[in-house]
Order: C-alpha cells, then structure tokens, then sequence
C-alpha cells in the first residue's frame, strides 16, 4: 500500500518496507513513525540517518548484531546494546528503523 | 558469408570460446559479452590463443560488461575492440548472421 | 552441555553477474554468521573475480554488490582464502582485489587483514579441514 509524504505518494511491499530505496525523503520516516504512534526524537534519526550510511556503503542492511556492534563503534558503549535499541524502536532496531530509513528488510531477517 | 560469433560464457568455465575459436574463418568476427569478457584479458592462461586470433580476426568486447566485472580497458589484450550496446546491435546487422556460443 | 563448533567453508567457484551464484553465497553467508558460526570463505577458479576492485555496474542494469564483501568483517568473518593459481591463471594479482579486513574489538578496534592468499595444495587441505562445504 502506497504511503502519502507531503503530498507525495510511495510505493511500498505488502511488510510496509519502501519499495525504492532511492525514493527516500525523511518525511518517509515521519510518516511512518506516526502510524507507529512514534515520535521521532534525535536519538531516533542518529540510528535512521547511520542505517541510510551503512547502505550506502555496503548495499545491505545490517543485522542486528551488526548494527549493535557498529553504532557501539560510533556512538559509544551506552548505545550499542540492544536495550537501548529497543528502546528507541520497539517493534526491533533492524526491523523497524529500517523500514523507516527506507532500507529492505535486513538480510537474514525473519 | 559473414559471421558474428557472440561468446557470453567465461572461458575459464565452459569450452563456448574454445569451440569458437575451432570454427572460425578469416571473415568471421568475435564479441564477447557477459562472462565471455573475461577472455579478453591480458596476462591469463589464454591470452597467447587469442592474440593469435586478433591477427585474423577483429573481436570486439562490451565495455558495460567489462566495467561491471571492475576491469578497465587497459587490461585488455592490444588489439581488442570495445563498443556499447549501440555498437552490439549495429555489428549484428552489418554481418549476415550471429551464431551465439552459449 | 557444549555444543559441538562445526567449520563452515563456503566455496566460491563462480564470476558475478553472469550467473546467480555469487550474490546467493554471499547471501547466505551472511544470513548464516547470525547463527554464531565459525565460517570461513574460499575463492577458487573463476569465484576470484568476485572480489574485484571498482566494479561499475550501471551500464548492465544489475546490482552492483561488490561493496557487500566489505561488510564481511562486521559479522565476523575474518578467515577469506584465494587461491593463487586461479588468480595467476586469469592474469590477477591480489592487487586486483579489494583491501577486506576485520576490526579487532578486543584490540581497540584495529583493522586486521581478511584475505590469505593460498596454494592449490592448501586449499585442498582447507577443504578437507571443514565439517562442512557449501558450494557455490
């Protein structure tokens, strides 16, 4: 079903994930977020913003493991840890952030 | 009669190259395209067989296919030709018929 | 009770985007290292072309997932084997390839090498070391 952003209509799997990864805007995120009942606070968009990075870099999302160990890496020690994770997003860091960053669903991700 | 012989298909996997190269006559002309870039190469394990070849043949190779496999034109064997999928489709008509090496 | 620690060796014999084969190994290798695996990765006959620097896929309309191999480190694969003479073979050195190393978190984060360079003869042995060998 497709999403609204702005007026602007996107293309998503039948799972909610972007269709296109290069259609990405962070309105996209928003939206998302708002269906979710979410707020989007800066500690929301360090993740989102360091997902859209790994993708960059490396044209896969991260599995949580990674994705744990590597915002550790970068952020710290306080936050990479799933607790804290799960926190910010609770239905799954790599889930959830993902669909929001507009990644695919991680590989290995059931 | 003229022929394009299109070869799609690494020649360090599958024999479609070296069974090309048994039945070509002096006015045939080669493309390697997809895998069958990878015959183009300087320095492999074939590259004596195919300059030989360039010295009655043209053989041409496709530079998007070359590109993606991470190889610039400067390691292709000298004498090798490179064209887009333009300069494909113009070689498949200015010869009378393509026999594809799968 | 302790569990047995199976080898895993991925065996990589094939060209990217050509055919499929490529990208499924990778993918299942790193669907794999989730499961806490020691996994190592062999990249014999024409598979050493997977590891190519500067592909360049936007003239063929496929995706370009060269860069994936890099992200081999961060779910702990650390053991990446290529064997020489099919490097020699297709007239590649390893300086062809990518630069892949793993961060030591037990050593502050330091950038360690991934890639060894083997014989034919100590690939054979690699293959006859593992429990199991999946081949692509």
């Amino acid at each position: 079903m497709p999403i609204e952003v702005n007026g602007k209509m996107f293309e998503t799997d039948e799972e909610g994930y972007l269709a296109n990864i290069n259609d990405w805007e962070p309105g996209v995120a928003t939206v998302m977020s708002k269906e979710d009942d979410l707020e989007l606070t800066d500690e929301h968009w360090d993740i989102i913003n360091f997902l859209r990075e790994y993708y960059e870099e490396y044209q896969i999302a991260p599995a949580v493991r990674v994705l744990t160990k590597a915002v550790g890496k970068k952020m710290g020690k306080d936050k990479g840890n799933s607790k804290y994770l799960y926190g910010l997003f609770p239905y799954g860091p790599a889930k959830q952030a993902c669909r929001y960053a507009g990644l695919p669903k991680p590989t290995g991700c059931v | 009669m003229s022929i394009l012989h299109t070869v799609n298909k690494s020649p360090f996997e599958k024999t479609a190259l070296a069974a090309c190269l048994n039945h070509i006559t002096p006015d045939a002309t080669i493309l390697l395209f997809e895998d069958g870039v990878y015959g183009a190469l300087q320095g492999s394990q074939i590259a004596a067989h195919m300059q030989q070849t360039l010295t009655t043949n043209k053989i041409y190779v496709l530079g998007a296919d070359l590109k993606a496999r991470g190889f610039d034109t400067d390691r292709l064997i000298p004498g090798m030709a490179v064209v887009e999928y333009d300069g494909f489709v113009e070689l498949v008509a200015q010869h009378d018929k393509v026999q594809a090496w799968l | 009770m302790s569990e047995i620690v199976k080898q895993f060796l991925y065996l990589n014999r094939r060209a990217p985007y050509g055919t499929i084969y490529a990208w499924e190994s990778l993918e299942v290798v790193l669907i794999g290292a989730a499961f806490d695996q020691v996994v190592s990765l062999a990249f014999l006959d024409d598979g050493v072309f997977q590891l190519t620097k500067q592909q360049d896929t936007t003239g063929i309309g496929m995706k370009n997932f060269s860069p994936t191999y890099a992200a081999l480190g961060d779910y702990d694969v650390k053991k990446i084997f290529v064997e020489r003479e099919s490097l020699e073979e297709r007239g590649l050195t390893i300086d062809d390839l990518q630069h892949l190393t793993w961060e030591d978190e037990d050593d502050d984060w330091a950038e360690k090498d991934s890639i060894t360079v083997v014989s034919r003869a100590e690939m054979a042995a690699l293959m006859d070391d593992a429990d199991v060998i999946f081949s692509f």
